[in-house]
């Protein structure tokens, strides 16, 4: 620091001789050094501590976009699935999505267990998909491009979406059509036989 | 003021653009290579500093009106919902309430200045004229803003002020009601005010530019309110006063930070926690503080129509300012009797302030009549007599002479 200031005191008294009054003629000189000087230092230091406070006051203005604490409260959700027969969906509403519940028959389990896992472009066993195989429980999301695919439709008898033309099978895999992955499997858990805690 | 332009366009991107949009040009000749008397003090930063303002209250009104609903079952709460669930949303709204206050502080700084240093004589006052409708649009602004939240002062400010129009003579109960949308302020004037409130900042924004060019046309004035002689008594603006102006601006921010985090609510109104209730009116109603030297003057008049021509014509009259002074030399620093009523007139206007938050009654109705009489005196008699009967110092004869006496004869530095 010491040395900095002394050369820039030499710097100034060079300056004052030749300064037209227009501050560039000074810098010029400086520059000339090859060294950093005071004024280099200022430069660098105000223009850093500058951008510091700016991406602090940015971050505020951006984060407040984010989900909302009443959003984030909503993040959780418990159903009763005790009216649900065999052959029967419920879907539900969960951080504003359907979540489809499925109680699926025999039949579909036993056509979603018996897909060679080559033929998927989505490659995933059933079993992976449904802890409980009995249960289906997805969100009712299309992958494509965030339509509500129709239940217990399309060419593999699963889900259907009118969109643009994607078939899911029984385990609400991607067979057919335009989407890239299968359903989405939400983070879910059964807290009783009868009672499932959604995300 | 406005010469040759000195920009060089120095890359292929910037020579191709400048034939096309100059804009980095304009730029360059305005902000960076301007010539600036170079005598200015920090009284002349608050340019800089309200332009920060300005943007500061569009960018976190427009964040706001992200969360906010302009109803009335609605309103309240989602100003509440904004406090406690939006992430930062408190920091975002304390910064905007309290950023109408800092906005018009420094508001007041800069016309009291230009009264100060006589900014507002020729060749100024197109540029004095924008301000005064920058500022009259400022007061729209806030009314407007201040009722959006829904509470208690809310709907009772907007109440009172929306009766001032009742004071028309024939068609004043129209308009009071074609403002409302209804017999009263309730959801149809939330809904429209929320809408103005959105729309005024911009055509704020509007205007601060043509008042940007009103002042780029004849330049700056400066302390000494001696036009600028030669390339002697300028400096370009960048960097001299790039770096004064952020400097002010940096303790501008101190200021306003302490607000924002320390003292919050200082400035508004508890009253304002409470919902809007149609039903009852708060026992004491005052509007922010910087609009109460009008609402002193509003109630000094003890007539209803009289009061609204008062208050309208105490702002209205800035408009005229620079034909009711007839004094040839603009800064106060040569005018020893204006110095001193110029101080009394700031005082005044302090004293207007204060009562206009007291209660209506006793002394300070009396006291606020006089200082009704001494504002609109001290323009309509005290300037105009003043300019034909006061003698100034003598002027020096170039800014450059008025702070560097001993360079003024060989002013070759």
């Amino acid at each position: 620091m010491c040395r900095i200031g002394l050369q820039y005191r030499l710097e100034a008294s060079v300056s004052d001789t030749n300064t037209t009054g227009n501050g560039m003629t000074e810098t010029k000189i400086a520059s000339h050094q090859g060294e950093p000087n005071r004024r280099a230092f200022l430069h660098l230091t105000t223009g850093a501590f500058a951008a510091i406070g700016a991406a602090n006051i940015a971050w505020p203005l951006i984060d407040q976009m984010n989900p909302d604490a009443s959003m984030r409260a909503l993040a959780s959700i418990e159903v009763d699935l005790d009216a649900v027969e065999v052959g029967q969906s419920l879907t539900i509403t969960w951080r504003g999505k359907p979540v489809f519940i499925r109680r699926r028959t025999q039949d579909e389990i036993r056509d979603a267990k018996n897909v060679s896992l080559d033929a998927l472009p989505d490659p995933e066993a059933d079993k992976s998909r449904a802890e409980n195989p009995e249960w289906l429980v997805m969100v009712g999301v299309c992958t494509h491009l965030g339509c509500v695919p129709l239940g217990q439709a399309g060419e593999f008898n699963g889900w259907f979406c009118p969109c643009h033309g994607s078939h899911y099978d029984t385990s609400g895999r991607i067979r057919k059509g335009p989407a890239p992955k299968n359903l989405e499997i939400p983070p879910y858990q059964f807290v009783s036989d009868s009672r499932i805690k959604i995300g | 003021m406005s010469g040759e332009s000195t920009y060089q366009p120095n890359n292929g991107f910037t020579k191709w653009m400048d034939t096309r949009l100059p804009l980095l040009r304009l730029a360059h000749d305005s902000f960076v290579d301007y010539p600036t008397p170079k005598n200015l003090n920090y009284w002349w930063t608050f340019g800089g500093i309200l332009t920060f303002c300005l943007v500061t209250q569009i960018i976190t009104g427009i964040i706001l009106a992200m969360h906010y609903t302009p109803h009335v079952d609605h309103a309240f709460n989602s100003v509440e919902h904004i406090m406690r669930n939006v992430n930062h949303g408190w920091l975002i709204r304390y910064i905007h309430a309290n950023g109408a206050s800092m906005f018009f502080l420094a508001v007041y700084i800069h016309i009291f200045r230009g009264m100060y240093y006589g900014s507002y004589k020729a060749p100024r006052e197109v540029l004095w004229i924008l301000g005064v409708i920058i500022y009259l649009l400022m007061m729209a602004a806030a009314f407007m803003g201040y009722v959006l939240p829904w509470g208690q002062m809310s709907l009772w400010g907007a109440t009172v002020i929306t009766n001032l129009f009742g004071a028309i003579p024939l068609v004043g109960d129209s308009i009071a009601t074609w403002l409302w949308g209804g017999f009263s302020v309730d959801n149809p004037t939330l809904n429209r005010f929320f809408s103005l409130h959105y729309l005024i900042p911009f055509l704020i924004f509007g205007v601060v530019i043509l008042h940007i060019w009103a002042l780029h046309v004849p330049g700056n004035n400066n302390p000494v309110g001696i036009s600028v002689k030669s390339e002697q008594d300028t400096v370009p603006f960048h960097p001299y006063y790039t770096v004064k102006d952020g400097f002010a601006l940096v303790v501008f921010m101190i200021l306003f930070s302490y607000f924002v985090f320390f003292a919050p609510n200082v400035l508004g109104h508890a009253d304002n926690y409470i919902p809007a209730n149609p039903l009852v009116t708060p026992a004491h109603i005052v509007p922010e503080w910087y609009l109460l030297p009008f609402y002193a003057i509003l109630r000094a008049v003890p007539d209803k129509l009289g009061g609204v021509i008062a208050m309208v014509g105490a702002i209205f009259i800035l408009f005229v300012l620079p034909w009711l002074d007839t004094s040839k030399i603009r800064s106060a620093r040569y005018r020893p009797l204006f110095k001193q009523f110029f101080l009394i007139f700031v005082m005044n206007c302090l004293v207007l302030g204060y009562l206009g938050a007291m209660p209506a009654e006793g002394v300070y109705i009396t006291l606020a009549r006089i200082c009704t009489i001494y504002y609109f005196a001290h323009f309509l008699i005290i300037l105009p007599l003043l300019g034909l009967f006061e003698k100034p110092r003598e002027i020096p004869e170039s800014i450059s002479a008025s702070i560097l006496p001993e360079t003024a004869a060989s002013p070759a530095e």
